[in-house]
């Protein structure tokens, strides 16, 4: 379809980052924009969640598949791109811990992991013992638990900063405070954007805005079904390691899928390489409110005490929000919108963006510059009819 | 459920400002919850020993003694006033045209059994004082090296002396009655080492110092302090910092330097000083944090007010050091104002009239001590800027470097700078103007960012668990 096309990006997080990296190494022209600083919004409000273990089989999951496998290749590969001082990515393959505590909880995780175990997950149903194996401060009342060891955790930051810089290393330019304005469309065609900064020309703009993809593809004069889903997580003090894998309530993997727009909270409770823990998550749906809660704190940390009782008192030292970008039917937008040629959306990966962002990019250069045919995650996917 | 009715007038905080808006809110018939997270009101100024321990010469510490036990004493014998001591408001919650919900934890910070209370104000009056700021050094995490604020609060709440022979060093008039209160408790002052120069100092005193008669009580207080450093013969040194301390387990030396206007140290002027202890302050941070989380606008760092101490959020009034750094007398007139409004009545003219001639004097306590940008060329890639966190100004500059990123909120997450314990309470000014400086001539996009913290204070799991029981 294209060689070396001009390529914009619009967006400094991490799916912006990862383009940006992939397209400059195959020799594009490439310009990342953001309103704001560098990894400034989702990636800089998360975990840094590399999960397989909340997926059901389908397109998502294939995905997650595929980028696990980029996950493991790019430490080396930024190895020969950055400067040998960059901070580490804190790539930690340490497994995740599915927890029940209610017999119906236990019944739906594990039918819910043989599903997984059928797509190629790794899925190990694992007894108390084994359980407290893995975690000796685990609760002693769980009814069932589901050990994923291909569950992995980087700092999204770093990562972030890391892809970025890389991409500049093959070309790239990151202009900062920099927002997109207007769309240049010229014979129905979108050849570039006016932003902050004057216009920008391209073949290709590649909105990966996160959350706030759906104002930028509507000052491109398009809709576009992405909404921000509200999250807060709470940060304790530096402590001696007791939590070693990434560990949720199975009540998680109910709340990603759900549409509601009322507060839902799950636990998924981890420590950092910093020693600190964070415990997350909730989700709602309530517009760009920054506010935090204290009903939501509240709630956030009843459920982790449910998982560990230890962790009673443990000094909450900060809580934080971000928003996620919402799609009504769970699955990214990747992929050229057919309503306005030159436009292309990388975006709505919910809270799965950290660990979906390498693979979003290989299969955004394969649909440039090869085939876009069989595309699961099209704009016009019969998920979104009459969302658009 | 939350507390309150129609006529509730919660404060936080009871320093200076907070006081006189308690009184003044009483004047006009509401009912006050006061809320301290001390021991006893009086805030940092008027530290004193508990009650338990009290002395004959606690008024020798302070100024002002008797308008404190007057004030206290009104407050604390007042039905319609609720003091609630060791009272921890770790959050507030924002809501739509009215105060926020005010969220406290009530008991010692690290007892058991705390207990949480939520409040529903009908105004709200935020008057959290500030943070000390002290500009990293190398050597500044060495034992012996002190806050001015930490040594005044030791001298005076505990008649403890941080050392034999302390030099007191940093920017400001506070470093005066530091020097008082260690004399008190019976430390040598081996000087003081003041960075602003005479240039500095005078340009920023002495503008029309007439219109400055009005706070003479300011000036006698001055003199005072500086008659006490002549009896002692304690030699003040201007245009000067102390740019390094060395020492195996403490402190045992400090190299001070001659500095130029912008605050550089001038090679060849280094000069070295023996003490056991060191105090350094260069000022002070409004704490702005729950105000911000309560939606308050704010310009710099500081609380934007109108004149009748309202914030841009309904119902929301601040006092003090929040509105710029201008010490007890602007704390009680804002206070005054505060209290009186929040409480529906007029702003008091006399209050009115002190405010603003206190409030010049703020602004020449900036003009002629405020921090300029030289102090950066002192802080070596070795130094550590964040102690919570081991990070050294060298990996702050290398990261911008590297990564090109204009975003606090990016440099800081990788770094780790200010994200420990103290939440950058200590480092955060310095993290962010080390920053800003590494990046380049456009700066950092979301400068300020160090002051959003949505938790005021740590507080365990198990309490916060708690408290979402409570809010349903």
């Amino acid at each position: 379809m294209f060689t070396t096309p001009q390529v914009l990006i619009v967006g400094a997080g991490i799916v912006g980052a990862a383009i940006a990296r992939v397209m400059a190494r195959a020799d594009c022209d490439v310009v990342v924009v953001d309103r704001g600083a560098t990894a400034g919004g989702t990636s800089a409000s998360g975990e840094g969640n590399i999960l397989v273990s909340d997926k059901g089989p389908g397109a998502e999951l294939r995905l997650t598949q595929r980028s696990l496998r980029s996950w493991e290749t790019i430490r080396a590969e930024l190895h020969h791109e950055l400067p040998g001082d960059f901070p580490g990515l804190e790539l930690d393959y340490k497994g995740g811990l599915v927890v029940a505590t209610t017999d119906a909880g236990a019944k739906a995780l594990l039918e819910f992991a043989e599903t997984q175990r059928d797509a190629g997950v790794i899925a190990e149903v694992v007894d108390d013992a084994r359980a407290h194996e893995l975690e000796p401060d685990l609760t002693r009342d769980l009814t069932a638990a589901v050990f994923y060891p291909e569950d992995a955790q980087v700092q999204p930051v770093i990562a972030t900063e890391a892809l970025l810089a890389a991409a500049r290393h093959h070309g790239a330019r990151i202009r900062q405070q920099v927002e997109v304005t207007g769309g240049i469309v010229e014979k129905g065609r979108l050849v570039g954007v006016e932003t902050t900064a004057g216009p920008l020309r391209a073949d290709l703009v590649i909105v990966a805005a996160g959350p706030w993809s759906g104002a930028v593809a509507e000052r491109l004069g398009v809709s576009l079904p992405v909404r921000p889903r509200r999250g807060t997580v709470l940060v304790t003090s530096r402590m001696p390691h007791r939590i070693h894998r990434k560990v949720y309530d199975a009540d998680y993997v109910g709340a990603v899928g759900s549409g509601s727009a009322d507060l839902q909270v799950s636990s998924v409770v981890e420590s950092t390489a910093a020693g600190t823990v964070l415990i997350g998550s909730s989700r709602e749906r309530r517009g760009f409110d920054e506010r935090i809660e204290a009903r939501v704190l509240g709630a956030l940390a009843s459920k982790a005490l449910l998982l560990f009782p230890f962790l009673a008192d443990a000094q909450v030292m900060r809580a934080y929000g971000g928003f996620r970008p919402f799609v009504p039917d769970h699955l990214p937008i990747i992929g050229p919108d057919p309503r306005l040629p030159g436009l292309w959306h990388a975006t709505g990966h919910e809270g799965a963006g950290i660990g979906l962002s390498l693979a979003t990019a290989h299969l955004l250069a394969e649909l440039i510059f090869e085939s876009t045919e069989g595309n699961e995650f099209r704009l016009d996917r019969p998920g979104l009819e009459g969302e658009l | 459920m939350p507390e309150g009715s129609a006529t509730t007038v919660v404060v936080i905080g009871g320093g200076p400002a907070g006081m006189a808006a308690t009184l003044a809110a009483r004047r006009r018939g509401a009912r006050v919850v006061l809320i301290e997270a001390g021991d006893d009101v009086g805030g940092q100024y008027w530290r004193h020993l508990p009650e338990t321990r009290a002395t004959a010469d606690e008024h020798t510490f302070h100024h002002g003694w008797e308008r404190f036990r007057t004030m206290r004493s009104a407050i604390v014998t007042d039905p319609e006033v609720e003091l609630i001591l060791n009272g921890h408001v770790w959050s507030v919650d924002r809501r739509d045209g009215r105060p926020p919900l005010v969220h406290v934890m009530i008991g010692a910070a690290d007892g058991r059994r705390r207990q949480a209370r939520t409040f529903d104000p009908s105004s709200l009056v935020i008057a959290t004082g500030a943070h000390e700021r002290t500009l990293p050094f190398p050597g500044w995490d060495l034992p012996g090296v002190f806050t001015a604020g930490a040594a005044q609060a030791l001298a005076k709440g505990e008649r403890v002396a941080v050392g034999t022979n302390v030099l007191v060093a940093g920017a400001g008039p506070f470093l005066l009655p530091v020097v008082s209160s260690l004399l008190k408790v019976g430390a040598t002052v081996a000087g003081v080492v003041e960075a602003a120069g005479w240039p500095q100092i005078t340009r920023g005193w002495g503008a029309r110092p007439w219109r400055l008669a009005k706070a003479s009580a300011k000036g006698v207080e001055l003199k005072g302090y500086i008659a006490e450093m002549a009896k002692n013969r304690i030699p003040y040194t201007v245009g000067s910092a102390v740019i390094a301390a060395h020492g195996i387990d403490r402190v045992e030396e400090v190299v001070v330097a001659r500095l130029t206007p912008d605050w550089s140290p001038i090679p060849g002027t280094e000069k070295t000083i023996t003490v056991d202890a060191v105090c350094v302050s260069h000022g002070f941070v409004p704490r702005t944090e729950l105000a911000i989380t309560a939606g308050c606008a704010l310009d710099k760092d500081t609380v934007k007010t109108d004149q009748n101490q309202r914030t841009t959020v309904p119902g929301v009034f601040t006092a003090g050091e929040l509105t710029g750094i201008g010490g007890v007398d602007l704390a009680l007139a804002e206070g005054e104002i505060a209290g009186a409004v929040a409480a529906g009545g007029a702003p008091p003219p006399a209050a009115v009239r002190r405010r603003k001639t206190f409030r010049e004097f703020a602004g020449r306590l900036d003009a002629a001590h405020g921090i300029r940008p030289g102090w950066q060329t002192w802080v070596d890639d070795t130094t550590l800027v964040c102690r919570c966190e081991d990070v050294t100004a060298g990996e702050l500059r290398d990261t911008a470097r590297m990564t090109g990123s204009r975003g606090l909120r990016s440099l800081k997450l990788t770094t780790r700078a200010g994200l420990g314990i103290c939440q950058g309470r200590t480092c955060g000014r310095a993290v962010e103007e080390i920053l800003a400086a590494a990046v380049g001539p456009d700066g950092l996009l979301d400068a300020g960012r160090t002051a959003h913290r949505p938790l005021a204070v740590p507080l365990r799991l198990g309490e916060l668990a708690t408290t979402g029981e409570d809010a349903g």
